[in-house]
This record gives structure tokens, C-alpha cells and sequence, in this order.
């Protein structure tokens, strides 16, 4: 195309830096300019995230004739004789990561400026977003595992920080250091992977990494005594708990409904679009391992299905707008995750595209919702809202079908595609998975519509104030629902085929034909509209309608009914409120068994045992043994000085006697 | 070889200059000490730089060595030279001191001309350790070094100094006593030779290394410090100024763990082999039960000395599983603790400065009115947590990759600091700076000034070089390394 001629003069690794580099510069100039520019702190990161999507889309066009990058930018550093590099592997799947990343993070940086309008740390957030955009896109491009852990930990910190973001609020702080936290618990694993990985495969190189993987097959290691593992399994365990943390699988999903304490914008893009998702790009780009361990692939395949129901479910008795998409959220990583349990990669990836441009969506609109309702996101307190908000009405009602999966809404085909994998697998759990998949599918309906009709349907349940002063938001807002909404109604339709069921993603993936689930059900369904026709037949459209239908009996026609069917599931309802107990569990044991330790540690071990019965007790002992010493102690620092010359002088004689 | 004496004029020139300080008092209301303090310490700094630039990365022999008989009837050597091992440590201890001075500016009250010598004169005695090469003159600089330390806390420290110099004379004192013992055994034991590398050389049966390395291992143990000696450090530096406490955490800390890579593994190899269970046990206590203590702490000072041990943990543990990666690691830990500590503790100096209290409760809300303060210290915490991109990052994840190699079980509890690290770092971080302003004297808060600024930010800087750039750090001292390892492999007892 024209307007990309002049990039075919530029050596590709140039293309290719610019496109981290550009967000980078903006977040550096607001961040650094920010007490200068105040509202005008925004040009710089939006125009360094447009021109990052605009080199993303020719990356993308470029990959589609085939061309690919593998190569290092610097050696950052060598360890003993192993050059480590800072690099770029380009191909399908990192080029379709950076197109959604890219164009997510544009909508949200536009987005904000209305949004995040008259807050005293606008250019801080600015700056903070578009570091988030270097560094995913690091993440994503990385062509090694120290560059993907570097990313790995910075989308990390941005997210911490950004959670955060309203630091004089303590529910803030206190969830932005919950997140960092249980991540970190995830990047113990990673980290602990990634050096099995160097071990065992002496290098952090990708595509070294990967041809010694053949290798491995047959290896095992003992971790603990009189229990074998396979290398690899260990191996793709301990990166899982990576993306566990990261992509916020079920136990250490605990921190991501917390997120929402953030400012709405970063919920959109980290939280539900980009961040979030590293986890199932990981693991899909380490398929070459995981396809070596059937061990590995069950255990995600489970962990994902049991996130995709059980989150959901909490979803239902949420109140709180961004909760409850918060939670839908973790439901939908967990489709993902299921599917890569499945040896489904290239689903999970299609799913995580069209659920980057669905969830964003559903996020910003919510956001534009809150905006109007000043602050408010009880949506007990809200309803009726179409009238005064028409777009956003509109727009999330693009979202709640492309997430409940109606077609042809994008998330039908690629959330259809996952259950169907995951029914075709023969993974040791699949069966089980499959089904908590299908019910998930009824739950996602019914709760997203819940959510629908009480905000925008229905009475208008909110104080006169705020009634008074609804409203449609401004463009800066709209204009980025609209720009998300298109590709949530038109993505699946047309990447179905080469994404979803295609060889795009094949040169980025290595599957075992016996497990290629995906490969299969292309063989049967060729094209978007075969698809869709079949996926009419099929148990997850129909319980998604009847999701939808229930949604309409209990909160338009007889509204009476969730209050006594919550009654009626009352020990039902008291476990979903209180999630499971997760939080109780991780407070009690982890938080106050760590300060009861070091407490103990600190009073018992160091005070009294350490210092008091060993160290001051044989400076008594001396005490009392030789007065002069308690002479000694005088604290005239002039008296230590001076003993310790007498000490050399009378070390100094006593050798010359010695050794004359 | 002998090579126009670089090493020794980084020695004496501060020290020298110290007492030229010493000598010009508190005159013209201290401002004579300041610049000439600062001319000083800048100097020594520039006397350092061209054993960088004039750094042969190729060979592992000693550069830059300077030998002249010192005592001949006990063969008592000026000997002084170095190698990829200590030339970091160097620059360190020299650019530190510099900025050290300068922090000193304005907030030393009494004696400032005592109070800057002090610095000047240790600085000289601390580049004297790292490159004593005869046992004797190793030793006076590792004993005289303390001197100016104790007056520092003695003198200038906080309420109970007495107690807090009291408590490091003795464990100090006591720990090096036995390593001048040990140095006297192997002085007879190698044929009248002080010379540390006459000791790397000369074979020794395995009851005598396992001496010497206990003797060796009880002075480096305080000094680094290692559980379970550790506990004058908290106690030190919450009594030491600020100034005495950057220098304490960021160059002292380091002796013990430089005195392990020159002294104890290539002169006791077979013992250090022998022993490394006992020395992982150690570190891997130093990263778990030290971290938890880090996170009840209340004050300050003390949480970050916690932390610091935590820190040196893995210094030691990547010494003694003797793979290059950890070792390498291990001396880039060292490298950026001297950083990421010196930056933190300074951190707490701006804010007790102008608040006079270390108690964390005292604070909250410190980023409403401290922006840029907030900034640099959110830097240095990431720093601290082990981010990737920052200095701190850098050693850990060597580390950790280096002992999976040898040991896998001491690698994942090792990486448990991952995870504790971040979990006292962020809340201290939290309850200091994040958070509405309670206190009204937080209100009042001024932000950096530009002084401040010029010293926090050149750490920031080296922070973020060591993080996204380490390959020039390490290419110093990979041929080191490698050689020292080497030395490690091979048994000395004679057969």
C-alpha cells in the first residue's frame, strides 16, 4: 500500500524498533514534560501509540507475504560465555499481538482524554499508559525469555502502578499491591522455569531453546524424592504458574476483580485487552513445549475450564459494573486457557483478539456509564440509561452480545471454536472441561444481561441529582466505543477462517497432529458461514439464548424473582459473595502467617536468641568476668581507636620476640 | 610490573585530603571543609577512572601492581594490585564518597570538617582493602577502615550510638582477630610470605583449610553480614547519619563478600567445597528468615538493613554453588546493592532530614507533596524488588539461573525473594509515600531540592544502566572469574 512505500527503504530492524521505541519516547515526554504540558500532556504518547499501530498494521501486511525477523538488537549481557541478547521475533502471532495491541491502546490513550479530564495526574497517566504499550509490546516481540520476562515484569509494575493510580485512596493501594504481589507469586514459577529452561537447554534463546527440546523428551528430574518428572513437564508447569499469575487462573485470580480500583481506562486495556493476555500469548508461544507434555496440557486444560465456570458464576452476584466485567473477564481467560489445554493455540489466540476488542468495549462503555452517573458503579443505582446515553447504549450492547456469544458477533466464533476443541480433545480431562465450558456459556448470558437491563433498561433507580444530570459523553469518549464496537461485530466473521481455524498462526505454532483438535474442525466446517451455521445446532448458542432469556424474565418482567431465588440458593449465594473463600484463605494464612513469622523471627530469633542470650549475654559474661571491660565500655569511640593500636603494637612485639 | 601508581594514589589522596580537612576545621562556617571535601573526593574519583579505561578484560593476573618491601625482616609487603574482581568495588567505594559529600552539605550540624575527613580517610582505607594484595596491609586497612566508622556512628549517630558501636566493635573486632590468626599460620605455614597470592598458591592438607576457612569465615561473615552475626547491622545503621549509613550498606557490606572471592575460595578451595552446604544454608536463611523480619519492621532504617542481609544472601549463595553465572551474578548483586542500598538509604536521610523521625508510621501521603522524590524512590524500590530494567534485577536473576544449575532446591528458595522482596519493599513504599497526608508535618514537606536531586539522580542513572545495559560490568570480569573458579576446581591438598 502507498502510505507504507517509504518503510521498504528502512532497514526491518529499524520498522522494528520504532515500534517500542515510539510508545516509549511519549511516555517519556509526558512523564518528564508532564509538569509543563498539564492537558496537553497527551499529544506525545497518542501520537507514539498511532504511529506504533501504523508500523503494526505494515508488520502484519508485511508477515501476511510472508516475511518474517528473527534477530538481536544488542547483547545485553553475557553470562560466562552465553550471549544474551535483547531481540525481535516476528512472525504471525507476535504480528497479530501487536496490531491489537496497539490499536486497544490507541482507542484507550484517545479515550482518556476525556476521561481522565481535570484529574491533577493526567500526564502522569499518560505516561504510565504508553509505558504500558512499550512494554507489552517488548513482551510480545521479545525473541527471548529474559526480554519476555523484562516484559513480563514491567506490564507488571505499569499495572501496579496504575491499580494504584489514586494513591491517596487506600482500597487503591491496597489492591495495587495485592496484584504485584500475587503476580509475583506467578513470576517465582516463571522465573524458576526459566532457569530449568536454562539449564537444561543452555540458553534463553527462543529458537535454540526450542530445537533442544527434542532432546529433553524422555529426561527426567526429580524434585522431590522418589518422584520422577519429565523435564519438559516441569518445565511448562512451572512457566503455567507465570501465566497463572499473570492471566489470573484460579487460585491466583485473586488480585484482577481487585484491579478495578484503577482508573477505568487502564481496566480496558490492562486488565481485560492486553496485560492479562500475556499469559495465554506465552504459553502459546512456547507451544513446541507443551506440545511435548500431555501432563502440562491437562492441568491447563482444567485450570482453565475451572476459571471459565466458577469466576462466572461470582459475576452473578456482583453489583458493581467494572466487577462484574472484571469477573467475566477472568471467565474468559479461562476459556483461553482451556483452549490451550487443548492444543487449541491458535482459538485461544483468535479469542484473545476478538475479546480484546469486545472486553475493551464493554470497559470504556462502562466507563462512559460511570462518567455520566459521576462515579457511581452500583448498578442497583442505575437503569434507564438508554434514553440519555444512545452510543454507549449501543455500543455495550455490541459488547454484551459479542461476550454472551450470539452471532454473529465476533466472540461467538472464536468462544464456539474453543468449546469445540476442547470437545473434540482427548486430553485426560477434557470431558470435564467441555462441560464446565458449555454451562460457562449459560452463566456469561445471563449475567452480562443481568448487567445490561439494570443499567440501561428498567427504572431509573438513581437520586435526582444524578438524574438530572445524565448524559451522552463527549466524542473523545464515543468515538473509541464506536472505533471498538466495529471489530467487535466484524472480527470474527472474517478472521475466523484464516486466524481461528487457519494456517495463519501455523509458522508460530508447533502441534502434534494426533492433538490438533483445531486442524480437525477445520477439516469439517470450512469458512466463516458453514461455521456459523453449525454453531446454530450447537448447546452453547442455545444456552446463551436461553442465558439471554433468563435475564429478561428476572430483570424486566418480573423483578421480583432474583431476590427470591437468591433466597431460595441462600448457602449458594453466601459462597459466591464470599468467592470461595479465596480471600479469607489467602489473608489468613499467607498475610498473617508471613507477619507471625517474621515477628517470631524478629523477637524470639533475633532479639532474644541472637542478640540477647548470645551476643549481649557473653558481652556480660565478659562484664563480670573482667571489670576493665566494663571500664572499656565507656563509649568514648577514642578508647576502641586506641586499643586496637595497642592490640597491633603488641601484636607487632610479640612476633619480633617469637621470631627473633 | 610496576605501573605508575594509580592504586596507590587513589589510597593516599583522600586520605591525605582528609587530613588537609581535618586540618582547615570548621572555617568560614564549614564551607572551606565542604569544597575542599568535595575537590577531594571528586580527585580520588578521577584517579580511579583510568583503571577502567586502562582495564586489560583479557587476563586474569593482577593489573596495576604496585610492590614494594614494606617490613623485610617479615617480608611484609606494600604489594597492591587488581583484578576484574575488585575493580567495580573501587569505583564504587570512590564515586560513592563523592556523592556521600555531597549530601553532606547542609545537614551535618556539628564538626563538618571531622565529619567529611572521616569520609575522605575511609575512603582511601576501603580502596586499600579491595587492593591489598599482602595479608598484613590487608588486614590494616580492613581494621583501620573501622576506625573512622565507629566515630562516625560514635559521634554523629542517633540517640543510642554507644550501644549500636559497641555492638559492631565486638562482633567485628572479634571476627577479624581470627583471620589475622589464620593469615599468621599461612605466613609460616607458605615460607615466610604474606603475599595473598603465595597463599592461593601453596597446597594445604584438609584439617588446616577447614580451619582457615572457619576463621576466615566467621571475619567475612560479620562484616557481609550473614545470619546468624547480623544483628549489629539493623542497630548500626539505624544509629549511623545518613552519610555513614550509604557507605556502611553500599561499600562495607561488600568486604566480606570480596574477602570470600579473594581469600577464602582460592586459598581453601576444598574446604569452601566442603563447607558450601553450610554456606547455602546460610544465605538461604539470610533470604527467608531476614525478609520476613524485614517486613514487621517499623522504622525505616531497620526495615532496609533487613533488607540488605536479604540482599547479601544471595551474594553468598551464588559464591558457593562455584558456577560462573552465579558467581558472576553474585559480584553484580554486590555491584548494585552498592547502588540501589546507597539510594535507599539516602531516601530515608531526605525524609528524616526534614522530619527527624525514621518511624514509618510517621508518614503517609509523602507523593502528594514529594512528586519527584516519589519518582526516584519508586525507581529505587523496583531496584530493591529485583525489576527487570533495573540493576537490582540483574544480579538476583544470575543468581537464581546459576544455582538451578548445581542445586535446583536452593534456587526455588532462593527465588522465594521474589516474592518477599516485593512484599516488604511495596509496603513500606505504601504506607511511606502513598495515601492521604495525615500528619500536618507531612503537609509541609518540601520536594527534592537541587542537590538532592544531582545525588539521587546519578544513582537513578546507574540503576537503569546496570538493569538495561549489564554487558559492560560483566565483560570486566568474566576472565576473573573464570580464572577464579578455575583455582576453586582444583584440590590442594597435597597428595
Amino acid at each position: 500500500m502507498e502510505i507504507f512505500a517509504w518503510l521498504h527503504s528502512l532497514p526491518p530492524i529499524w520498522v522494528y524498533l520504532l515500534i517500542p521505541l515510539a510508545p516509549l519516547a511519549g511516555a517519556l515526554v509526558a512523564g518528564l514534560g508532564g509538569w509543563a504540558l498539564r492537558e496537553r500532556a497527551h499529544w506525545a504518547p497518542i501520537l507514539g501509540v498511532a504511529f506504533a499501530l501504523y508500523l503494526s498494521i505494515f508488520v502484519l501486511l508485511e508477515v501476511l507475504h510472508g516475511v518474517s525477523f528473527y534477530g538481536n538488537v544488542y547483547t545485553w549481557a553475557v553470562f560466562g560465555n552465553l550471549p544474551v541478547h535483547i531481540g525481535f521475533d516476528i512472525d504471525s502471532l507476535t504480528a497479530v499481538m501487536l496490531v491489537v495491541v496497539t490499536f486497544v491502546s490507541l482507542c484507550v490513550h484517545i479515550y482518556t482524554i476525556g476521561y481522565m479530564h481535570g484529574d491533577p495526574g493526567y500526564a502522569r497517566f499518560f505516561s504510565y499508559i504508553a509505558l504500558f504499550t512499550f512494554s507489552m509490546l517488548m513482551l510480545v516481540m521479545a525473541n527471548n525469555f529474559l526480554q519476555l520476562f523484562f516484559g513480563w515484569e514491567a506490564v507488571g509494575l505499569v499495572s501496579y502502578l496504575l491499580i494504584g493510580f489514586w494513591f491517596t485512596r487506600e482500597s487503591a493501594n491496597q489492591a495495587a499491591l495485592k496484584a504485584f504481589l500475587v503476580n509475583r507469586v506467578g513470576d517465582f514459577g516463571f522465573l524458576i522455569g526459566i532457569a530449568a529452561i536454562y539449564h537444561y537447554c543452555g540458553s534463553l534463546d527462543y529458537r535454540t531453546v526450542f530445537a533442544s527440546v527434542p532432546g529433553l523428551i524422555g529426561q527426567t528430574v526429580t524434585i522431590l524424592p522418589g518422584h520422577p518428572w519429565s523435564v519438559l513437564t516441569w518445565i511448562a508447569l512451572l512457566l503455567f504458574i507465570g501465566a497463572m499469575g499473570k492471566s489470573a487462573q484460579v487460585p491466583l485470580h485473586v488480585w484482577l476483580p481487585e484491579s478495578m480500583e484503577g482508573p477505568t481506562p487502564i481496566s480496558a486495556l490492562i486488565h481485560a485487552a492486553t496485560m492479562v493476555t500475556a499469559g495465554i500469548f506465552m504459553v502459546s508461544r512456547m507451544s513446541p513445549i507443551y506440545e511435548q507434555s500431555a501432563t502440562a496440557l491437562s492441568v491447563v486444560l482444567i485450570i482453565g475450564a475451572i476459571t471459565a465456570l466458577f469466576m462466572g458464576l461470582i459475576g452473578l452476584v456482583q453489583n458493581d459494573i467494572k466487577r462484574i466485567i472484571a469477573y467475566s473477564t477472568l471467565s474468559q481467560l479461562g476459556y483461553m486457557t482451556a483452549a490451550l489445554g487443548a492444543s487449541a493455540f491458535s482459538a485461544a489466540i483468535f479469542h484473545l483478539m476478538t475479546h480484546a476488542f469486545f472486553k475493551a468495549l464493554l470497559f470504556l462503555a462502562a466507563g462512559s456509564v460511570i462518567h455520566a452517573m459521576e462515579n457511581e458503579q452500583d448498578i442497583r443505582k442505575m437503569g434507564g440509561l438508554r434514553r440519555h446515553m444512545p452510543i454507549t447504549y449501543l455500543t455495550f450492547l455490541v459488547g454484551a452480545l459479542a461476550l454472551s456469544g450470539i452471532p454473529p458477533f465476533a466472540g461467538f466464533f472464536s468462544k464456539d471454536l474453543i468449546i469445540e476443541a476442547v470437545g473434540d480433545s482427548s486430553m485426560v480431562g477434557a470431558h470435564f472441561a467441555y462441560l464446565l465450558l458449555v454451562l460457562g456459556a449459560l452463566v456469561t448470558a445471563l449475567y452480562t444481561f443481568r448487567m445490561f437491563f439494570l443499567v440501561f433498561h428498567g427504572k431509573q433507580r438513581m437520586d435526582e441529582h444524578t438524574r438530572a444530570h445524565l448524559h451522552e459523553s463527549p466524542w473523545v469518549i464515543t468515538a473509541p466505543l464506536i472505533a471498538l464496537a466495529i471489530p467487535s461485530l466484524l472480527a470474527g466473521w472474517f478472521f475466523v477462517a484464516p486466524v481461528g481455524l487457519g494456517d495463519f498462526l501455523d509458522s508460530s505454532l508447533q502441534i502434534r497432529a494426533q492433538w490438533n483438535t483445531v486442524a480437525e474442525i477445520a477439516s469439517h466446517w470450512q469458512g466463516a458461514g458453514v461455521f456459523l451455521l453449525h454453531g446454530l445446532q450447537s448447546w452453547p448458542f442455545w444456552l446463551a439464548i436461553l442465558g439471554i432469556a433468563l435475564a429478561v424474565w428476572f430483570y424486566l418482567l418480573h423483578d421480583g424473582v432474583p431476590a427470591g431465588l437468591s433466597t431460595l440458593l441462600a448457602p449458594a449465594t453466601w459462597v459466591l459473595r464470599k468467592k470461595y473463600g479465596f480471600d479469607a484463605f489467602n489473608q489468613w494464612v499467607f498475610v498473617r502467617g508471613a507477619l507471625l513469622f517474621g515477628r517470631r523471627f524478629w523477637h524470639w530469633g533475633d532479639e532474644s536468641l541472637i542478640d540477647g542470650a548470645m551476643v549481649n549475654g557473653s558481652a556480660r559474661m565478659v562484664a563480670r568476668a573482667a571489670l576493665s571491660w566494663r571500664r572499656l565500655q565507656t563509649g568514648y569511640i577514642y578508647h576502641y581507636a586506641f586499643v586496637m593500636i595497642i592490640g597491633l603494637v603488641l601484636f607487632m612485639t610479640y612476633f619480633m620476640i617469637w621470631r627473633g | 610490573m610496576y605501573s605508575f601508581g594509580i592504586l596507590s594514589a587513589a589510597i593516599w589522596v583522600p586520605i591525605v585530603g582528609g587530613f588537609l580537612v581535618l586540618a582547615l576545621g570548621d572555617r568560614a562556617g564549614g564551607n572551606l571543609a565542604r569544597w575542599a571535601s568535595l575537590l577531594v573526593s571528586v580527585a580520588t574519583f578521577a584517579i580511579t577512572l583510568p583503571l577502567l579505561t586502562g582495564f586489560d578484560t583479557q587476563t586474569a593476573s593482577m593489573q596495576f601492581v604496585e610492590r614494594i618491601p614494606w617490613i623485610p625482616s617479615f617480608h611484609i609487603e606494600y604489594f597492591l594490585g587488581i583484578d576484574g574482581i575488585s575493580l567495580w568495588f573501587i569505583l564504587l567505594t570512590s564515586f560513592l564518597t563523592v556523592l556521600v559529600v555531597i549530601s553532606s552539605w547542609r545537614n551535618v550540624s556539628s564538626r563538618l570538617s571531622q565529619y567529611l575527613a572521616a569520609f575522605l580517610i575511609m575512603d582511601g582505607l576501603m580502596i586499600g582493602v579491595f587492593c591489598a594484595l599482602d595479608a598484613i596491609l590487608f588486614y590494616v586497612f580492613w581494621e583501620a577502615m573501622l576506625i573512622p566508622m565507629f566515630l562516625i556512628i560514635g559521634v554523629w549517630g542517633g540517640p543510642r550510638r554507644v550501644y549500636a558501636t559497641i555492638k559492631f566493635f565486638l562482633y567485628t573486632f572479634l571476627g577479624s582477630v581470627l583471620m589475622l590468626v589464620a593469615f599468621l599460620y599461612l605466613y609460616f605455614h607458605c615460607g615466610d610470605s604474606f603475599s595473598l597470592l603465595a597463599f592461593q598458591r601453596t597446597p594445604l592438607g584438609t584439617s588446616a583449610q577447614t580451619w582457615i576457612f572457619l576463621a576466615f569465615l566467621i571475619a567475612f561473615a560479620v562484616k557481609i553480614p550473614m545470619w546468624p552475626v547480623h544483628t549489629w547491622l539493623p542497630d548500626a545503621h539505624v544509629e549511623a547519619p545518613t552519610a555513614g549509613s550509604v557507605i556502611l550498606a553500599a561499600v562495607m557490606l561488600k568486604m566480606g563478600a570480596y574477602g570470600f572471592l579473594r581469600l577464602s575460595l582460592p586459598i581453601t578451595p576444598d574446604a569452601s567445597h566442603q563447607l558450601a552446604w553450610l554456606m547455602i544454608t546460610l544465605s538461604l536463611i539470610a533470604i527467608v528468615y531476614i525478609a520476613l523480619i524485614a517486613v514487621v519492621q517499623k522504622d525505616m532504617k531497620k526495615l532496609i538493613a533487613y533488607s540488605s542481609i536479604a540482599h547479601m544472601g544471595y551474594v553468598t549463595l551464588g559464591f558457593f554453588v562455584f558456577t560462573q553465572t552465579a558467581v558472576e551474578g553474585a559480584i553484580i548483586q554486590m555491584l548494585s546493592h552498592g547502588f540501589v542500598s546507597a539510594a535507599m538509604f539516602l531516601c530515608v536521610g531526605v525524609l528524616y532530614d526534614r522530619m527527624h523521625t525514621r518511624e514509618i508510621e510517621a508518614y503517609g501521603g509523602v507523593a502528594n507533596v514529594m512528586p519527584i522524590f516519589a519518582s526516584l524512590m519508586m525507581l529505587f524500590a523496583m531496584g530493591n524488588v529485583g525489576l527487570p530494567g533495573t540493576s537490582g534485577f540483574v544480579g538476583e536473576f544470575m543468581v537464581v539461573l546459576g544455582t538451578y544449575q548445581a542445586y535446583p532446591w536452593p534456587a526455588i528458595i532462593a527465588a522465594t525473594g521474589l516474592i518477599t522482596g516485593a512484599a516488604y519493599t511495596l509496603w513500606l513504599f505504601k504506607r511511606v509515600l502513598f495515601g492521604g497526608i495525615v500528619h500536618a508535618q507531612v503537609a509541609a514537606l518540601n520536594d527534592l531540592n537541587g542537590r538532592e536531586i544531582l545525588v539521587l539522580g546519578s544513582l537513578a542513572g546507574l540503576v537503569l544502566l546496570l538493569g538495561v545495559w549489564p554487558a559492560p560490568f560483566l565483560d570486566v570480569v568474566h576472565v576473573s572469574v573464570a580464572h577464579l573458579l578455575q583455582q576453586v576446581s582444583v584440590s590442594k591438598i597435597p597428595s
